[in-house]
């Protein structure tokens, strides 16, 4: 396993001292993996966990991974939402083996070892040993022998953590006006109202950097344009964060009238439509602007979608080299009646693995995957935009996010 | 059922229920999915879920086909729009226990698993789970007004195209 530790060496050397050119071995190579670990997923980022609805009561928690680790998040008695590796400090094993649930206390199937749920170890079976024989040493400190605890910060409902003291805080982490954005979805009290993954055939980045790509959306994605789908859309643009981690890309309704716009839905198609119901199409404009789509990266691996009325919070999971799950969270809002509720679900025909504007982002990464991997040496080319990281307005024919996005990945990983 | 089996109406019911179970999947399968609009009334409604979200009481779906438009333009968008491998599904049925029936509609649960065949010879297990369905007799044939798809995994492998 040795050639698998993350190396203090590093393990590419990059073609230009740009962002323009991404050698394919990053996402083939063992070595670069297992560095991600330790200098990204474990390192100064901030990731996902969960809503804290998901977990309203002492003792509910969620079990979730970092990369390749498993965490927990939980609240205890106090109501304090807590982290840790999901991982007996014992023998290792898995300490909550199920999706979710309510426990008082965290106790390990294998040996008995019991944490609080903020962590520490309370109980060892037979610490007195069985008759006074066995057992453990009377200088085992059970402050040294807990789990190992994350730090958490909440933001509008959001859980996220992370692994290291260095991490800015998360405002700062992610830039006051990519925070604006966050705010802007999250409005108002929300619920889950369905969860599904899909498994891609390609590394993580190779999903990431899709979701930056504004570029392809029109070009792969082509259900709107073949059904003559007018979208009134055209508006919109790309905005960055100042170290260009986390992107923000938008579209917005540019031809609709103040009295539509006060909160009535709005067809965004007209008479040349040749889909039999586009029913599902229908936007309910409920955030207080025109922004039809919304698609919010957060580095590494986090994205907040609005597409119409479909809003969902999408964790990707690196599930080694060649693999990676994408964890869907469905939103809608509390307040939403029976029928909003069903719009939403229709709605949300648009996107997930079955989505008919997002499905062949489940299969264009394995695309690369297999084409890439027969030459590391080789790299992708990203012109779009010029060699730039800056916002784009009015444009989406960009790939300024995606350079972003290697600039924060090499800063990260010291490359 | 209750294994009555001199009931002859009650044997003819399950025979046309076999029926249109195996046409259903068949067609599929063959891809003739122009078909596939025609085994659901026309206000009928599909629904791909997972068993997590019937669980958790989420209404989320892979897809919601809710009437005979939704149905047939998810066919369209296969043909015309979506990018995806070759690939071809068999599905395999287990046998349909009908739950209840009154006299206007049959509600039948039945196990499924598709293997899903790449066009560069990749099988995988690619969906297994259970049809609840409510099944009514429209213009003499049996037809599907709802069928509700539970997988039992939470997870689709790249993507979901053709219909389950």
């Amino acid at each position: 396993m040795s050639e698998l530790r993350a190396s203090t060496e590093p393990p590419l050397a990059w073609p230009q001292n740009d962002y323009t050119h991404v050698p394919y071995r990053v996402y083939t190579d063992p070595n670069i993996y297992a560095r991600e670990q330790e200098f990204i997923f474990r390192g100064a980022t901030w990731h996902f966990l969960c809503l804290d609805i998901e977990i309203p009561n002492s003792g509910d928690y969620k079990t979730v991974y970092i990369g390749d680790t498993p965490v927990i998040v939980v609240r205890d008695e106090m109501g304090e939402i807590n982290a840790m590796v999901n991982r007996c400090a014992h023998k290792g094993a898995l300490l909550c083996y199920r999706a979710r649930g309510n426990l008082s206390e965290l106790n390990c199937i294998y040996h008995n070892w019991t944490y609080n749920l903020r962590g520490t170890l309370t109980g060892v079976a037979f610490r007195r040993g069985v008759g006074g024989k066995g057992g453990l040493d009377d200088d085992f400190d059970f402050s040294q022998n807990g789990l190992q605890t994350l730090r958490i910060q909440c933001f509008r409902g959001l859980v996220f953590a992370t692994f290291s003291e260095k991490t800015l805080p998360l405002e700062e982490y992610i830039g006051s006006e990519l925070i604006a954005s966050i705010d802007r979805v999250f409005i108002k009290p929300l619920k889950v109202i369905g969860y599904y993954s899909q498994m891609f055939q390609n590394n993580w980045k190779l999903y990431v950097e899709n979701n930056k790509d504004s570029y392809h959306a029109s070009l792969l994605h082509v259900f709107h344009n073949t059904f003559g789908v007018v979208r009134p859309t055209m508006g919109g643009g790309i905005k960055l964060s100042e170290n260009g981690w986390h992107h923000l890309s938008f579209t917005e309704r540019t031809r609709i009238s103040d009295e539509t716009f006060s909160g009535e839905k709005v067809r965004s198609l007209d008479e040349s439509y040749s889909l039999q119901d586009s029913g599902f199409m229908e936007h309910y404009l409920e955030l207080g602007d025109k922004v039809t789509n919304s698609i919010q990266t957060i580095f590494p691996t986090m994205v907040i979608q609005q597409i119409l009325n479909a809003l969902a919070i999408r964790q990707l999971v690196p599930r080694g080299v060649e693999k990676a799950e994408l964890m869907w969270t469905i939103l809608g809002f509390a307040e939403d009646d029976a029928a909003m509720t069903k719009h939403r679900v229709k709605t949300n025909n648009l996107v997930g693995p079955a989505g008919f504007i997002s499905m062949e982002d489940g299969v264009v990464g394995g695309f690369v995957q297999r084409a890439a991997k027969a030459d590391p040496e080789a790299t992708t080319v990203l012109p779009m935009g010029g060699s730039r990281i800056e916002p784009s307005e009015g444009s989406r024919v960009t790939e300024a996010a995606v350079r972003g996005f290697w600039k924060g990945w090499r800063e990260f990983m010291e490359l | 059922m209750q294994g009555n089996t001199n009931n002859s109406s009650v044997g003819d019911v399950y025979t046309a229920i076999l029926g249109l179970m195996t046409a259903y999947v068949h067609s599929i399968d063959d891809d003739r999915l122009e078909e596939w609009p025609d085994f659901f009334t026309d206000n009928g409604s599909y629904r791909v879920t997972t068993r997590e979200n019937i669980d958790l009481g989420l209404p989320v779906s892979l897809i919601f086909c809710d009437g005979k438009g939704m149905l047939s333009d998810r066919i369209s968008a296969l043909r015309k729009a979506n990018i995806f491998e070759p690939q071809v599904y068999c599905h395999t049925l287990g046998l349909p226990e009908i739950v209840k029936s009154t006299n206007e509609h049959h509600s039948v649960r039945t196990n499924f698993s598709i293997i899903r065949t790449m066009q560069e010879g990749d099988m995988s297990v690619f969906a297994c789970g259970r049809y609840f369905d409510r099944i009514v007799e429209d213009n003499d044939v049996l037809r599907f007004q709802e069928r509700i798809v539970v997988l039992d995994s939470r997870r689709v492998d790249t993507l979901l195209v053709i219909p389950l």
